[in-house]
């Protein structure tokens, strides 16, 4: 074993790269969730989105259409789940289930055949002055746009929810349908949009894992993340901001596993490869005794019946 | 404008229309599936569905069936009786390996001894273990009020680790030239589930299943604590004033439901799959909860269902070798049956009418 070959700014750095797609996953559900629907499916639009980016920047040669692609594939596949549970009424739960399984059968039909290549590089950040700085611009400034994207559309929810009228009426469609309804609110098409939303982002999430993380397709490679993104909703008792810090520290908790895997702690690699999901469990244990702030309509149907 | 309309009662006729339905729109959706692969979708359904009851081969497939459907309907029974409580356990795949792994390792343990007792030990170890896995979220669910979702899936990820841990260490065959995976049960007679009837492929699993379906029927209809599992999933409110601990419910219903998975897990350990390795487990925890639902949540039901379920796993597989049909493909067949039943659900509930302002 030797910990000294842990590189505490590689770390870091590899820290931001690790979160990404969680950060991605998990804000797209928090708006999905605020508008009061319950999409478990996360994991299944992750990967469909992972292989769709990747088989369009394949073909195309150019990643930034390939995260289009996964942005538009995952919003596809969500609006299979819009239509289920906002128009033919369905369970969230089941539907959201299904589309996770759909999802898995889907990416891994597409995928026959792009096992074992390289996607095209995707360029990073260099801004000269930042970028050259010793620690922090290793750690802050050095790495891919999507990244910065993640963080600007945690910053865009955070603002569109907290001070937009648009973020009010999501809000009050997820607290109280009825009322939203009654105020002349459509809430089936709000709902339908925050679902394709949340879809758009879980896609791109996956592509960052194929195209960036990884980078390369294997079936079922997004392992659970978007399980993990579901609860870090909860874990960040619906607030944007600690979104971000939950997806850090998850983050930072596979990081960590990995180095110390590749240190070659006397742990075994499987323990190891449990421990984020047993602290996902941990955290959901110690954040489930406030429910308070979830979305009061969270998971109900809605069914205008006046 | 055609709109929902709320039906006064669940339309009976829907409630067992629906699976019909939703099976043929799969067909229909199935068959543009595989024409897209370029494959006739003809031949492609009736390689699925007709060729494994009834092309020439069928005796070697009809076994099959059985084989296959056993652990679907066993893991599906259990999380039937939860969902029907609005108790969502969703890691029944993470209580199969755990069962297969418990009961493998008894089995184990006793090698090479024989004995009449050692495979009724490995069942009730089996059972236990899927059960112990079960209460993880059962228990953090009463005592903490988490999301049994989240930390049932969570443990299914953590069990699959555990599987490959032990088919690498702890389980590894000794005298197996340092490959993973672990001794061949079907090699050791005190600890095989052999076949009852030769060719038939009825295993004690499949005899476990029969016995579940029959046992839920009666529970759910003839029990309190059906009614009461009904009730919560119904009236949850009414419930609670009618004395029905939720608590309690969510401990039988998952501790149940990880019973049987784990015991699904176990026939199967001992039984077809003979021995512990990386790859043994195949799905059947998900699988099972489009049977639980195609089934209606009704033990008969899920019976069909999950023969159904198996069929179209083992054409799928003649599909797979014979029309190089991908076994993704299969996954998504899957997949499509249970949100088309999802939504054909919709006319149980609602009935259509036609109106003329739009109001939602």
């Amino acid at each position: 074993m030797d910990l000294s070959s842990i590189n505490p700014i590689l770390l870091l750095a590899s820290l931001m790269v690790a979160a990404t797609p969680l950060l991605l996953a998990a804000v797209g559900e928090l708006v999905v969730e605020k508008a009061g629907v319950l999409n478990l499916g996360v994991e299944g639009m992750m990967i469909t989105g992972a292989i769709c980016g990747f088989a369009i920047a394949v073909n195309t040669g150019d990643p930034f259409l390939g995260v289009l692609a996964a942005a538009g594939g995952g919003a596809v596949l969500s609006l299979l789940f819009a239509l289920l549970t906002q128009v033919a009424l369905a369970n969230q739960v089941a539907s959201g289930l299904g589309l996770t399984l759909f999802g898995l059968g889907l990416s891994s039909l597409i995928g026959q055949g792009y096992q074992g290549i390289r996607p095209p590089p995707f360029p990073k950040l260099n801004i000269p002055g930042l970028s050259d700085l010793p620690v922090i611009g290793r750690i802050l400034f050095s790495h891919d746009l999507m990244v910065y994207l993640g963080l600007i559309i945690v910053t865009g929810v955070w603002f569109m929810l907290k001070y937009t009228r648009a973020g009010l009426i999501l809000r009050a469609v997820g607290e109280n349908h009825e009322a939203a309804h009654a105020l002349g609110y459509k809430v089936v098409r709000i709902r339908i949009m925050a679902i394709l939303f949340g879809g758009a982002c879980a896609g791109m999430g996956g592509a960052y894992i194929s195209l960036i993380r990884v980078p390369q397709w294997t079936e079922g490679m997004t392992a659970g993340i978007g399980w993990i993104a579901l609860a870090l909703v909860v874990f960040a008792s619906w607030k944007p901001w600690r979104v971000l810090l939950g997806a850090y520290l998850f983050g930072g908790v596979t990081v960590i596993q990995l180095n110390l895997q590749a240190a070659g702690v006397a742990i075994p690699v499987e323990y190891l490869a449990m421990s984020p999901y047993l602290i996902t469990i941990l955290v959901l244990v110690i954040m489930s005794a406030d429910k308070s702030s979830a979305p009061a309509s969270l998971g109900r149907i809605f069914h205008a019946s006046r | 404008m055609l709109k929902l309309e709320r039906r006064p009662q669940p339309s009976k006729a829907w409630v067992w229309l629906a699976p019909v339905v939703a099976v043929i729109a799969t067909m229909i959706a199935g068959g543009a599936l595989f024409a897209m692969l370029g494959k006739d979708p003809l031949v492609a359904i009736r390689t699925i569905f007709w060729d494994p009851l009834f092309s020439e081969f069928a005796f070697f497939y009809r076994p099959q069936l059985l084989v296959k459907g056993a652990p679907l309907i066993l893991i599906a029974i259990g999380l039937s009786l939860g969902f029907r409580a609005g108790i969502w356990n969703i890691g029944a795949e993470g209580q199969y390996i755990v069962g297969a792994l418990t009961g493998a390792g008894v089995g184990l343990a006793f090698y090479p001894l024989e004995g009449w007792f050692v495979f009724p030990l490995m069942v009730m170890a089996g059972a236990l273990g899927g059960w112990a896995w079960a209460m993880i979220p059962a228990v953090l669910k009463v005592k903490f009020g988490t999301n049994e979702i989240l930390v049932s899936l969570m443990l299914v990820y953590v069990a699959e680790q555990l599987l490959a841990s032990m088919s690498l260490g702890l389980m590894k065959n000794p005298e197996g030239f340092g490959f993973p995976g672990s001794r061949n049960l079907q090699q050791y007679p005190s600890a095989h589930n052999a076949e009852l009837i030769a060719g038939s492929g009825m295993h004690w699993g499949v005899v476990a299943a029969m016995i579940a379906v029959i046992f839920a029927y009666i529970m759910l209809t003839r029990h309190i604590l059906g009614f009461h599992i009904r009730l919560t999933g119904e009236a949850p409110r009414a419930a609670r004033f009618a004395g029905v601990n939720p608590g309690r419910l969510v401990l039988i219903c998952l501790g149940l439901a990880g019973a049987l998975a784990g015991l699904a897990g176990m026939f199967e350990v001992s039984g077809p799959a003979g021995r512990v390795s990386i790859d043994f487990n195949v799905g059947y925890g998900f699988t099972a909860i489009i049977v639980a639902f195609l089934g209606r949540l009704h033990p008969l039901g899920i019976a069909l269902a999950g023969l159904l379920m198996a069929l179209t796993y083992i054409g799928g597989e003649i599909a797979q070798s014979r029309l190089g049909v991908p076994a993704a493909a299969i996954q998504m067949f899957q997949g499509m049956l249970l949100f088309f039943l999802l939504a054909v659900d919709v006319m149980t509930n609602y009935r259509l009418r036609l109106t003329r302002r739009e109001v939602a």
